[in-house]
Order: structure tokens, then sequence, then C-alpha cells
């Protein structure tokens, strides 16, 4: 069973082939066949291998399969393997899946666009280099995969190039996350110079007979790999291009922004949280970037007029939690939160898709209201969704996951009181910008008329998810609600179990209430400014103070405005100042002389038949005298 | 049968093809130019025989024999050609066929 692995990347591989180089001549109906069909495949057969995995786990609780070796040079011998264990198993399982969903919605969602065919084949391929990411067992592989997720996402987020504005979140979305991925590969460097393998499972193994804890060179390796995560996850301070990476289709912000590439910087940290724990103070660093992104984030969601970008910041507060649970050595729980999220947040972005669709492409939020009555179904997933991302206690998943990583942070050896409450804080804040949306796009009086309704393909993947945002919490509860231990026990199989540290007249039921009280908080909030009294939401920004703020959050504490000024354009200055330096002249020095014996030679061309064949005979007789007389 | 002796042979398919050559490049007239390039071939295909002679060997017969069937292909498609140039420019003066020029 477990040799079919290779399959699960291998069938969108294949379908993206197909539609990269057929695909503008397969009719409308085939493209989806294809495009939807293999993720289709991936999907059953990672649910085959998650099956087999907890029926009859393989010796060692992992399985490696190697295809062939990719380089051998000089012991240097990265091969192309696939690795399964509980984290691989579980996050390609999460990923086939919801992929599975989105590409099902998408299949009617661009059924008009002009780019059909193309948008299967990108989406198709950034399936194939996720499962790559995953799968692969050493870190070239995982980079492989890591740079092929990134391509895709440049690819997706410009996917309407006729827009410069596109192409600008593009390139944006490229260069920003370029500047972990130069981090993480110095840590790969690293890494192989003191260790001598990139092979994952080696890699710790080395790491842990040669290094000691909080030893130098295993900060530096966490550090960095913790560089290249942060700009894949869209963490503080490279968070700034995952909310213009909304430009992009919805299906693709949904799959790619929000269910699973953001969260790849997650799995590496969980991938190589051996090197973490040698590192204390790197891991440290994760839990503070972590909480501070949370709550960062969450007060710029608050003043978001775009849905898509409300949603945006939102993605970048809940991949928070995950790093502040990976941070206090919480790993199971950002696992947890990692799943439900996808769930969730790839249902709010669908859901946020067909919004924008049946309203004529309006993003914002206060030109839309009273969708309650007109997409009764949408609202309905919608609020699953929305309460399970803001925690609505007891029954939703996403009240399970946090809740999980809030009592962990207080409870582990590795936690602290001050991240604790900023988690709660988070609650508050998720809660507030939630209920906001929900509010002011489903109540109150229809402001823009519906004027297109979604179909089946689009609606069923909307039920699946709203279904699995809310039971798939069930899988683990605290001890008070049943205790169940499915999903940290399945965890546990391939990740260390946490570190208690003493818990200090805190339970977690006080905890677990606490985290309900901020949520209530949220919701009244909420409720009071855009149900009640809508005017005193506008009043709030009013004096200088509120409008100064509300401009400084609407622009993401300004991160934009400082890069532009203390990167781009200092760049762009030296560039422009440069552009005739030495080097430049030798250049166009080789032009102009090219271009000075073009001219000379062209006189030549006169166009007569007889010159030319004079020219022959003459150049002839001069070789042989050559040939004859030297 | 006397032999003619080698250089003269030589000697003569060197005059032919000289005159060819003068002939390609004094002419105008593309019929006149298409004859001067049989003579070049001729001359060619003279030294072949006439060195063929000298060693007693057959090889340069045959490349003769090739040379008159490329000169034939050669010549049914320069007619065509000529023909063509009459249509299009009413004149076999090539000179006034030099639009491609540089």
């Amino acid at each position: 069973m477990f040799h079919l692995v290779w399959l699960i990347p291998a069938f969108p591989i294949a379908s993206f082939l197909v539609l990269a180089i057929f695909g503008t001549r397969l009719s409308k109906k085939a493209v989806p066949l294809f495009g939807v069909g293999s993720i289709a495949l991936s999907a059953v057969v990672s649910i085959l291998i998650m099956f087999r995995f907890l029926t009859s786990p393989p010796p060692g609780n992992h399985y490696t399969q190697i295809l062939w070796t990719w380089v051998d040079v000089g012991g240097f011998k990265p091969q192309i393997a696939f690795y399964l264990d509980a984290l691989s198993v579980l996050m390609t399982l999460v990923v086939t899946c919801v992929g599975f969903l989105i590409h099902l919605y998408s299949a009617e969602f661009m059924q008009e666009d002009e780019g059909y065919s193309r948008f299967f084949a990108y989406m198709n391929l950034f399936v194939a280099s996720m499962c790559t990411l995953l799968l692969g067992n050493n870190l070239l592989l995982l980079f492989l995969g890591w740079e092929g997720v990134g391509l895709c996402s440049y690819l997706l987020i410009g996917f309407w190039y006729r827009d410069p504005a596109n192409g600008l979140a593009a390139r944006k979305a490229f260069i920003v996350t370029r500047v972990g991925d130069t981090a993480m590969t110095m840590g790969l460097f690293l890494l192989f110079d003191k260790l001598g393998t990139l092979q994952i499972q080696d890699l710790m193994h080395q790491a842990l007979l040669h290094w000691a804890v909080g030893s130098p060179y295993a900060v530096a390796a966490a550090l960095l790999l913790l560089g290249g995560a942060v700009g894949k996850s869209a963490q503080l301070p490279l968070q700034t291009w995952l909310p213009d990476a909304m430009a992009g289709p919805t299906p693709t912000s949904a799959l790619i922004h929000a269910a699973t590439m953001v969260t790849a910087g997650v799995y590496l940290i969980a991938r190589t949280h051996i090197l973490f724990s040698l590192a204390p103070s790197a891991q440290f660093a994760v839990a503070v970037v972590g909480a501070a992104t949370l709550i960062l984030a969450g007060f710029s969601a608050l003043t978001q007029p775009d849905i898509k970008r409300i949603l945006a910041y939102s993605t970048i507060s809940q991949i928070g939690y995950m790093f502040l649970a990976l941070g206090v050595g919480a790993w199971s729980a950002a696992l947890f939160h990692f799943m439900t999220h996808a769930f969730f947040k790839a249902l709010l972005f669908l859901g946020a898709g067909v919004i924008i669709e049946s309203l004529h492409h309006e993003h914002n939020i206060f030109k839309m209201g009273g969708l309650r009555k007109e997409l009764p179904l949408a609202f309905w997933t919608f609020l699953a969704a929305g309460c399970s991302l803001a925690g609505l206690p007891l029954i939703t998943a996403g009240f399970y996951s946090k809740g999980l990583i809030i009592w962990d942070t207080w409870s582990s050896a590795q936690g602290s009181h001050v991240l604790w409450f900023a988690a709660v804080i988070g609650v508050l804040l998720t809660s507030l910008y939630t209920f906001r949306l929900i509010f002011v796009v489903f109540f109150g009086e229809v402001k823009t008329p519906v004027h297109k309704r979604p179909g089946l393909r689009m609606m069923v993947p909307c039920v699946i998810l709203a279904v699995l945002s809310v039971v798939g919490g069930f899988l683990d509860t605290p001890p008070f609600l049943g205790g169940v231990h499915s999903f940290t026990d399945f965890m546990h199989l391939a990740l260390p179990v946490m570190t208690e540290g003493p818990a200090g007249g805190m339970t977690e039921i006080l905890s677990e209430s606490f985290v309900t009280l901020a949520f209530l908080v949220g919701l009244y909030l909420a409720y009071f400014f855009y149900v009640q009294k809508r005017e005193y939401a506008e009043k709030l920004t009013a004096p200088a103070i509120g409008k100064a703020l509300h401009q400084f959050w609407l622009s993401d504490w300004g991160m934009d405005w400082l890069y532009e000024r203390v990167f781009v354009r200092p760049i762009i200055w030296i560039a422009r100042v440069d552009k005739q330096d030495f080097v430049d002249n030798i250049y166009s020095g080789m032009a102009l002389l090219t271009e000075f014996c073009y001219r000379g030679v062209r006189k030549t061309e006169t166009g007569r038949i007889r010159w030319y064949a004079a020219g022959i005979a003459a150049g002839s007789i001069i070789f042989v005298a050559i040939v004859l007389f030297l | 049968m006397a032999s003619v002796p080698m250089h003269q042979g030589l000697l003569l398919a060197g005059i032919l093809f000289a005159l060819g050559l003068t002939g390609l490049l004094v002419r105008r007239n593309v019929v006149f130019i298409l004859m001067s390039l049989e003579i070049m071939l001729n001359a060619a295909g003279l030294a072949f025989v006439v060195a063929g002679s000298r060693w007693g060997q057959p090889d340069g017969q045959i490349v003769f024999i090739f040379i008159l069937t490329m000169a034939a292909a050669e010549v049914s498609v320069g007619l065509a050609l000529v023909l063509q140039i009459y249509r299009r420019f009413k004149t076999l003066d090539v000179d006034a066929a030099s639009e491609m020029r540089g």
C-alpha cells in the first residue's frame, strides 16, 4: 500500500503536463476532467495510505520509498525519495482533500475565464509541488517543492496578467518570500557543511550527536530555517506580501494563500523540531514571532474594508497561533490548528468567492449587506466557518484547536503567561473582526442586488468543508469535554510530547473559560458596533487619534510604507545611479562595435548577383593562392 | 589510341572555366549567364575525365555523369526562374532584379 505514495505527486504533475501542452486544444469539458480528476485520484491515494497507516502502521511508524538518486557528487547524494510518517501523512491528506474540494469549486468558478486550462495547469503543478514538499525525505527535495509552490503562487497571483497591479502583487510575493528563502538556503548550506547530509532523519540524528543544547551552530541553523518559514508563512516581519496576494483568483487564495502553502513554514519547523529543541532561543523566537504576528495582524484585520484582505490578515493571524504553538513545543496542537484552519479558512475564501461572484466582483464589505436571505446556503456555510475561526465554544473545530494551543502556551515548560495573554487577546480580536465581517455582509439592508447564484459544483465543497470545520474539532477535546486524544496520539507517532511546566494557579477549564469570555466580548463588541449602533463605529474613527490609528492599522502598521523607504527606493536609486558604470560600458561598447561592423558589411549587400559571383571568384582565387604560395 | 597529355587537358579545362567565369561576370542577360554556368560545369567535368584517364580509373567518368545529371536539373530550375524573372520584370537583365539589397 505505502509504495503507492509516489502516485500522490505523480497524478497532478501528469495532469499539469497534459494541460500545459494540450490545454488550449482541450474542450471546456475535458479540462476539469484532467484538472480535478488528477487531484481526486491523489486524494484517494492519500486516504488509502492514511487508512492503512491507522490500521497497520509500518515498522517504526515511518516508511521511506526511494525512487532514484537525484545527484551523486563528492559525497553529496540527495535522493528522490518520499518519507511517510504521521506528520507527512496527515498534511498530505489535508492538502489533497481540501485541494480536491477547491479544484471542484474552481471547475465552476473559473468556467467563464479564458485561461481555464492555464488555471488548472498551475493549480495542479501547485498540488504536485506541495506534495513533494511534504513527502520529500531530504531538505533539498523539500526545497524543490518549496520553490515550486512559490513559483505557482507567483503565477496564480498574477493570473489575470493584463492588469499591471496584479503583476506587481505577484512580484512582491515572489521577492518578499525570496528574502526568507535566501535565509533558508544559507541554513541548508550550514547544515550540510557541519553535518554532511541533508537527509532529514540522518540530519536530526547527527545534530543530536554533535551539537549540545544551545550550541551556536544549532541556533544559527534554526534561526535561518525560521527565516525561510517566516517568509513562506507570512509572519512578522515578512507578512506584507500576503494581503496583496489576494489579487489572484479566489480559489487560489483559498488553496495556496490560506489552506496549504502558507502553512509550509509550520511544516518545516515541525519537521526539523529536533533542531529547534537543540536551540531553545530560536524556538522562543518562533513563539514570539507567532504571538506578535497574531496580535498585529488581528488589529489590521479590524480595519480592512476588502473582504479578501480581512481573510488574508486573519490567515496571517491564525498562522501566528500555529507558530506560537510550535514555539512552546506544542507540536501536535500546531498541527491540529493547521488542520482545522485548512478547513474553515478554505471555506471562508470559497464563501467570499461566492459573494464576490454574485455581486459583480464587489470586494468592499460596506457595499454588501443583507445577503443572509439572498444567499442562504452561502450564509450558513460562511457562518459555520466564521464561528470556527472565531472559536465558538463547544461545537466548532476552531474552539478546540485554538483552546488547545492557548492552554499549552500556559502549561508548557517553554510557555509563558505573557504569550498566553497575547493569545487570549488574539481570540478577542479574531471574534471581533470575524463577526464584523459577518454582520456587515449578511445582515442589514441589501445594498447590491445579487445577479448570479452559485451552482452545485461550488456549493457542494462549501457544505463538505462546513461539516468538517465543525466536526473536525472532536478529534481532540479537553479532559472535561470528553477527553478524546486521538489526534494528539496520532501526531505523537512522529512528534515528541510537550513537556509540561508548573501550571501556576491555572487549570485547563479556566483557560478555556477565558477563551470563551474573549470570544463573547468580541462577539458582543461586533454586535454593538455593527448591528445595534452602526453610527458608533463611524464615530470611533472621527477624532484625529481614531482616524490616525485606523489609517495605521489599515496600512498594516505602516510596514509597506517603511519597506518602501528603507529597501525599495534606495535599491532603485542605486540601480539608476549605477546604470552607467565601467562594467556596463564594456557591454554597451561591444554592442556599439557590433553595430558599426554591421553597418560596414551591409554596404556590400547590393542585390546585384554578378557582384556576388565576382566576390566568390575573387575569394576562391585568393584562397587557392594562399594555399599554393604560403 | 594515343592519349592526350594531362597538362594539355587540364589547360583546356582551365581555359574553358575562365571563359565561363568571364561570361558570367560580364553578361547581363540571364540566359547567357546560365550558358556560362554550363560551360564552367563542363570545364570541371572535363578536368575529372582527364584526371580519370591519367590514372586509368573509371571514377572520373562516373563523376562526369553525375555532373551531367546535376546540370540538367539545374538548367530546368534555372530556366523556370528565368521565366519568372521575365514575367516579373519584363526584361532578362539581372541587374534589374536587385531588390534584395541590405
